[in-house]
């Protein structure tokens, strides 16, 4: 081949790279992320198609998928798993595991609905509104001291996370049976209920439309503001700036997708018979053709994403961090740095078993109960979630927003399946198809970037 | 192979207390004893250079000074005062920073994380300062190794001579009294290695000490003001680099036989010791 042939038929194709390449090199967007949102584009489209001929349905593509019902169940069943997917970012990112997750969580909960039922339900009264404020803060404390035993014992006594945790999976999952002897803790406390996001009484576990749209306008002007904020350190110091044009695409690009899933949140509106029992209860009439009244943000969605955004600033802004990821990057130079890793593990692995005891708080009041088997597997699908969200199982890598969207991939798929009637056996299968088939695509894009 | 015709580049005044003294130092790990009584010295603005075999102890014995390895026997003393130094924050806290062999660099964190690790600067918030960091960053790149442009990219990305130069920039950028390089020119080039020697030499006017292990005799007859022979964890002998020539220094590291011109020390052939 000659090189004029050559030069011709790799120039337009050059040309063409180089213009994504351009785009994410101005913008800064790690391609990764790109993909894993296409990803999950792709999922939620062909779930909303292949719905559309199984069951049909009101969605984007006549589907039941992409309804904003859907959409809104799929936030609420995500969260549980991307609030513990955060904390095991940062676990794995130190070369460690946690496998004990799922069975602190169903100790935890059932420790937390032993209190309400048992315990001051009957001292303090049935609903009193400190109820759920005691038991949440000593579920927590409970938690984080789990974490912080099996912190220990991996930093202080040199045995390996992997054994630890296998040994508290174990452990926590039998003491969550001795705690209530296999029964069902039911129900828990009214308010505490709001946590899950369902509706108790009238009362609903989410902020309403008016609310949520002043949160979305909030949200846009933080990361309008993150931008410009970012923007001036940059000049302060005499950086390389981003191109105007791609600090707008980026504002505005943010502020479209929050918007649109405060849209989504909105659009989903209560059902008809709580809309009566509320018309009933407060004395409102309801007109002949119904009401809409918008569910908006839940409060286990709002609880994910407020701990997303602080385990963000944890890892990136604070020295705790910082000492997470040189850890993982080399263990020895970060020890010979005169950082105390042994402190910074035990943190670590608390941090963790307070993030479980918040998942149990979502997932049991999102039943209404608790029982011993609460959270079985979890484990699993939190770290399941960090791997497809780009953690590496080496050490040093990983994100929170990535575990964060990968648990919402693991959960679509879920979610998706069942739409489509699928077997829970089968919804297994696939499952753990697409966790090796997600590593293996990572891997692949990783030595290529090299 | 005859004298070298230099002398030592500056004359030391050794009057005083030592800047370091590290006195009948050992340490054994299961039964193998690595050092075995060993003691040296070092005065403010001077380079002793550590010779020695793979394995003749040298390396540990610094590691023991710069808080890597906790010491079975022995005491350290900093300006006559004895001192506990139990971790690396303790030699940190001593002024005494160290250049690793391995580097020992957090390889997922770029150049400003870095020289930073463990003494990151904060805002006012008590969040990490990247930016300042970074510009800093630049600041001591810019003296060391004026082409380093990658202060974004991951350590792992970079040359082995940039990433000498982010270990150097570490342990010069935080005001060290005392100097550990372990084998620092290893990974370098020629170019590389005549700026780290330059280094040395402008260190050591400010009245730095440093400890300068290394295989190469001609790095240490070139740097170094003394020299100390170790083999098989013991000190073979101490002496001035003036007083002694490869030939000598070469029977000190392979024999063990201290030449008329050094000090011996428990580890000499006896009998051939003056």
């Amino acid at each position: 081949m000659s090189m004029a042939a050559t030069d011709n038929t790799q120039t337009p194709a050059m040309a063409q790279e180089g213009a994504v390449t351009r785009f994410l090199r101005a913008t800064e967007i790690d391609s990764r992320m790109l993909g894993m949102i296409g990803a999950l584009l792709v999922i939620w489209i062909g779930f909303d198609a292949a719905s559309a001929f199984v069951r049909g349905g009101e969605g984007l593509l006549g589907g039941s998928f992409l309804t904003p019902r859907n959409l809104w169940i799929l936030l609420v069943q995500t969260s549980s798993i991307a609030v513990m997917t955060t904390g095991m970012v940062l676990i794995i990112v130190m070369r460690h595991i946690d496998l004990s997750v799922g069975s602190i969580l169903g100790f935890t909960a059932v420790c937390i609905g032993t209190m309400q039922v048992y315990w001051l339900g009957p001292l303090l009264g049935v609903g009193h509104p400190a109820i759920w404020i005691i038991t949440l803060t000593l579920g927590l404390a409970l938690g984080a001291a789990i974490g912080a035993f099996h912190g220990s014992l991996i930093a202080y006594f040199g045995i390996p996370s992997f054994i630890v945790t296998l040994g508290g999976l174990i452990v926590w999952r039998g003491a969550a049976w001795s705690v209530i002897r296999g029964e069902t803790v039911a129900p828990m406390d009214k308010n505490f209920k709001l946590i899950g996001g369902g509706i108790s009484g009238i009362t609903p576990g989410s902020i309403g439309a008016v609310a949520s749209w002043i949160l979305g306008f909030v949200i846009c002007a933080a990361i309008v503001a993150l931008i410009y904020n970012g923007r001036k350190q940059r000049k302060r110091f005499n950086f390389a700036l981003r191109p105007m044009w791609a600090e707008y695409v980026l504002a505005v690009a943010g502020c479209i997708v929050v918007l649109g899933v405060t849209w989504v949140v909105n659009a989903y509106y209560w059902p008809k018979g709580v809309v009566d029992r509320w018309a009933q209860q407060t004395g409102v009439t309801v007109p002949p053709e119904g009401m809409n009244i918008a569910f908006g943000y839940s409060i286990p969605v709002l609880i994910a994403l407020g701990i997303g955004i602080a385990m963000t600033f944890l890892a990136n802004r604070t020295r705790f961090g910082r000492y997470i990821y040189a850890i993982g990057g080399n263990p020895e130079a970060a020890e010979l740095a005169g950082i105390n890793t042994r402190k910074i593990t035990v943190l670590v692995f608390a941090l963790m078993g307070m993030l479980a005891s918040v998942s149990a708080s979502i997932s049991s009041a999102r039943l209404d109960s608790a029982t011993n088997a609460l959270g079985q597997f979890d484990e699993l699908y939190v770290i399941a979630a960090a791997v497809i969200g780009g953690t590496s199982l080496a050490g040093g890598l990983g994100t929170i927003y990535g575990a964060m969207l990968g648990a919402l991939v693991m959960q679509s798929l879920q979610s998706g399946m069942t739409l489509l009637n699928f077997e829970s056996a089968t919804k297994d299968m696939v499952v753990g198809c697409v966790l090796v088939f997600a590593v293996w695509i990572d891997q692949v894009y990783r030595r290529r970037v090299k | 192979m005859s004298k070298p015709s230099h002398k030592h580049p500056t004359h030391v005044e050794r009057a005083g207390p030592p800047l370091i003294e590290m006195k009948d130092i050992s340490i054994a790990f299961g039964g193998i004893k690595a050092v075995d009584h060993a003691s040296i010295d070092l005065y403010p603005g001077e380079v002793v250079g550590l010779l020695g075999h793979n394995g003749a102890g040298k390396s540990t014995l610094i590691k023991i000074l710069s808080g890597a390895y906790r010491r079975d026997h022995g005491e350290i003393f900093i300006n006559g005062g004895k001192v506990e130094i139990n971790n690396p924050r303790d030699a940190k806290a001593l002024g005494i920073e160290t250049i690793y062999q391995t580097l020992a660099l957090a390889d997922n964190v770029d150049a400003a994380a870095n020289l930073y690790l463990g003494r990151e600067l904060r805002t006012r918030f008590g969040t990490l300062d990247d930016a300042a960091m970074e510009a800093e960053c630049r600041k001591v790149m810019g003296r060391l190794n004026p082409n380093f442009r990658r202060f974004k990219e991951p350590v792992k990305a970079l040359s082995g001579g940039q990433r000498q130069s982010v270990a150097i920039a570490r342990a010069i950028h935080f005001n060290a009294r005392i100097l550990i390089m372990d084998e620092p020119t290893a990974a370098l080039g020629p170019q590389e290695t005549a700026q780290v020697g330059e280094l040395i030499k402008q260190l050591k006017a400010e009245g730095i000490g440093i400890f300068l292990i290394s295989h190469d005799l001609h790095d240490v007859f070139d740097l170094a003001d003394r020299l100390t022979v170790m083999k098989n964890g013991r000190v073979v002998g101490t002496a001035r680099t003036s007083d002694v020539d490869h030939d000598e220094v070469l029977g000190m590291i392979i024999a063990g036989k201290c030449p008329p011109g050094a000090v011996p020390g428990p580890g000499a052939l006896q009998g051939v010791a003056a």
